[in-house]
């Protein structure tokens, strides 16, 4: 019987963990759905970009207040974890505050003492957070695509972390011996005046009550990031170091097209050859994307990765300006689509069966993509190094080269281009006439 | 005005130093016709020996690339890169930050490699090589803020070069809230200069003109012809076009030099 805590601890681990293990292999599967790219070069300059980007968080502070306030959240999260550690060893084996013994008075002290400020400071920072969101005229919070579960997936986790916070103050304050020892209480101390006149009995079900919510919170937090937003502080790291490394303005030049129009300028090349054994499959099956699987796994870990702070959208030239354009909402709507085909693929036993949706059009419409200037501000602001202008562009020559559905103005430029070799009707053979009108 | 072709240098049995790419603005748009003339100047001026292709130039598919057309850009990229490596041509400038960037980058990929300049950076080699004085009184004391254009700035992080040769022309250079990195799109990119925006509540450009505006500035520079464009219609529908010019650079430094 002494030991069903220790058994019900290691069987709540295990399922908490296994699910997480499961779902994440789902959203594996769902990332590899994306076609092929090369982001394996340039490891040195790969490492550094995740160093600085997500584990540095250089772009975060490039606005201040968010960015300090993250930080504080981020460090405190990272260093609280320390404490999970102990947390699990005592609930394996049935200890109590293992690293007090190993560590001693003083060091571990010093560490309880440090998390307790720590928390405290990620609490506030919280708090500050869930007012930005909800008491705040902040225009990115209050976008349209932010209405529903966003909003609600954002206040959710602010919720989680007050709570867990909170949780491991009241379970050390709780703590008559860690308490009467006096070292590392700095916050907690202030909590213990509340508790005058409890029996040792029922500080002790507080301590065990607080100490067994928090962790069976921790785990079911852990699980929550699938479904939420907060899958960035994970694919953060992966997601800044696969990021494109070219200069930003440089787009991929389609290889399938380059086939074609080499085939096509060739003078040697017959157009009535037969085509070469095996080549039918060689062709692709379309040109640009329509739908998740045309885009590449970057782009569809860039999905998961985006935590829908809008910094893309505040500064995209087209949504400041009443566009329908949102970055954000371009990224949102992947990561939708590729969950829904996610579901779908589950349901069908392992295959995809067409559901007559595809991302254009059932999830981003084509006015959203011919508002964008190609400015490249939202994936300049992007503090994980997202890059929602690649998915636009992909979209784009689905529209153009598949559906010829490009705006009818469009069409005359690129007519001109073709005709005479300028976005405009004028004669190449004019073309240097500059030259002698002054 | 003197401009010579690679085809006259060519029967000449010469190479010029460096290829002028015009681009279809600089070559057909009238306010931008202005922009290649200034720097033609200022070329001769430093005594550049350099050639463009004239007529035998073509767009060089940006637009295209931009609205989804890949079979265009290419087709586009593939017969410029043939005329351009039939010259043997090694060293491109221009003043159109959209073919500066293509050529750059999008361009070595398909066969067509070379040293690609904005012509603010090729000024200010010019000027570093001592072949070229900016004169700084003739502008002296006026206001002058620099728009950044995207495809200079964010997609190549040109960002110092404009901002010195501005420096360098006298002027007070006043900086608007959003700039650099963080500059606000003049509304032409991604070939929206060849389409009627869609439905909003503002145009792009004049959003951008309120924030130099806001500077006070005499002068709003530009280093590209399609910015310069969307900035002076800005300014246009403002009602500042008594009081406000919008100038290239290249523009800017001309007429510093009385060329």
């Amino acid at each position: 019987m002494q030991y069903l805590p220790n058994l019900f601890f290691a069987l709540a681990l295990i399922a908490g963990i296994g699910f997480f293990v499961m779902n994440i292999r789902k959203l594996s599967r769902n990332i590899k759905l994306g076609k092929d790219v090369n982001r394996t070069d340039k490891k040195p300059e790969r490492l550094k970009n995740m160093l600085m980007i997500a584990l540095g968080q250089s772009k975060m502070v490039k606005r201040p207040l968010s960015g300090f306030l993250h930080i504080v959240v981020y460090v405190g999260f990272i260093i609280i974890n320390i404490e999970v550690l102990e947390i699990i060893i005592d609930g394996l084996f049935g200890t109590h505050r293992v690293f007090k013994g190993l560590l001693g008075d003083g060091f571990y002290g010093f560490l309880i003492g440090t998390f307790e400020i720590l928390a405290t400071l990620v609490f506030v920072a919280v708090v500050i957070f869930w007012l930005r969101r909800n008491a705040s005229n902040i225009k990115r919070f209050l976008s349209k695509e932010m209405k529903g579960w966003p909003k609600n997936d954002g206040n959710n986790i602010l919720y989680f972390e007050m709570v867990l916070m909170s949780l491991f103050l009241i379970m050390n304050a709780a703590d008559i011996h860690f308490q009467e020892a006096g070292v590392g209480n700095t916050i907690s101390k202030f909590i213990v005046p509340l508790f005058d006149g409890f029996s040792a009995e029922t500080l002790h079900t507080i301590e065990r009550t607080s100490w067994w919510i928090h962790i069976l919170g921790i785990l079911v937090f852990l699980n929550y990031l699938y479904y939420s937003k907060h899958l960035h502080i994970l694919l953060a790291f992966p997601n800044t170091y696969f990021a494109n490394l070219n200069p930003k303005g440089q787009f991929n030049n389609l290889e399938s097209v380059t086939t074609e129009v080499k085939l096509m300028m060739d003078p040697d090349a017959d157009p009535y050859a037969a085509p070469a054994e095996g080549a039918e499959e060689a062709v692709p099956e379309k040109f640009g994307a329509s739908d998740v699987a045309d885009l590449n796994w970057v782009q569809l870990l860039n999905a998961y990765t985006c935590t829908k702070c809008g910094r893309c959208t505040s500064s995209c030239p087209a949504n400041l300006t009443g566009k329908e354009l949102s970055p954000r909402k371009i990224m949102m709507d992947t990561r939708d689509r590729l969950e829904e085909v996610g579901r779908n693929i589950d349901a069908n036993k392992g295959v995809f069966v067409d559901d007559g949706k595809q991302l254009l059009n059932d999830y981003i419409s084509p006015e959203e993509l011919w508002a964008c200037t190609s400015c490249n501000a939202c994936v300049e602001e992007c503090p994980v190094n997202i890059d929602p202008l690649s998915i636009i562009m992909d979209m784009r020559r689905y529209l153009v080269m598949e559906e010829s559905a490009a705006p009818q103005e469009l069409n005359m430029m690129m007519t001109n281009i073709e005709n005479n070799g300028a976005p405009w009707q004028y004669n190449q053979q004019d073309r240097l006439n500059w030259a002698n009108e002054e | 005005m003197i401009v010579p072709t690679m085809a006259d240098m060519m029967a000449q049995g010469k190479q010029p130093e460096v290829l002028f790419w015009v681009g279809a603005a600089g070559s057909y748009d009238d306010r931008a016709k202005k922009i290649s003339r200034a720097f033609v100047k200022i070329l001769h001026q430093a005594k550049v020996d350099f050639a463009v292709l004239g007529t035998e130039e073509s767009s060089t598919g940006d637009a295209a690339k931009r609205s989804g057309n890949e079979f265009l850009f290419q087709m586009q990229a593939m017969m410029n890169i043939e005329v351009l490596n039939g010259y043997e041509v090694k060293k491109i400038v221009t003043c159109d930050p959209h073919s500066f960037n293509t050529l750059k980058n999008e361009y070595p990929s398909l066969g067509g490699k070379y040293e690609v300049y904005h012509h603010t950076q090729f000024i200010q080699n010019l000027i570093s090589e001592g072949r070229l004085d900016i004169d700084n009184t003739t502008l002296k004391g006026k206001r002058v803020t620099f728009h950044d254009p995207c495809y200079l700035g964010r997609a190549n992080e040109v960002y110092e070069s404009p901002r010195d040769l501005i420096k360098r022309l006298g002027v007070n250079l006043t900086e608007m809230k959003r700039n650099k990195s963080t500059a606000l799109c003049c509304g032409a990119g991604g070939a929206q200069m060849f389409k009627e925006p869609e439905k909003g509540d503002k145009d792009i450009n004049v959003l951008r003109t309120e924030d130099a505006l806001e500077t006070k500035p005499n002068i709003i520079a530009t280093g590209c012809p399609y910015c310069n464009t969307m900035m002076t219609d800005g300014i246009k529908f403002k009602e500042k076009e008594a009081e406000v010019l919008v100038k290239d650079i290249a523009e800017l430094i001309a007429e510093a030099n009385n060329l």
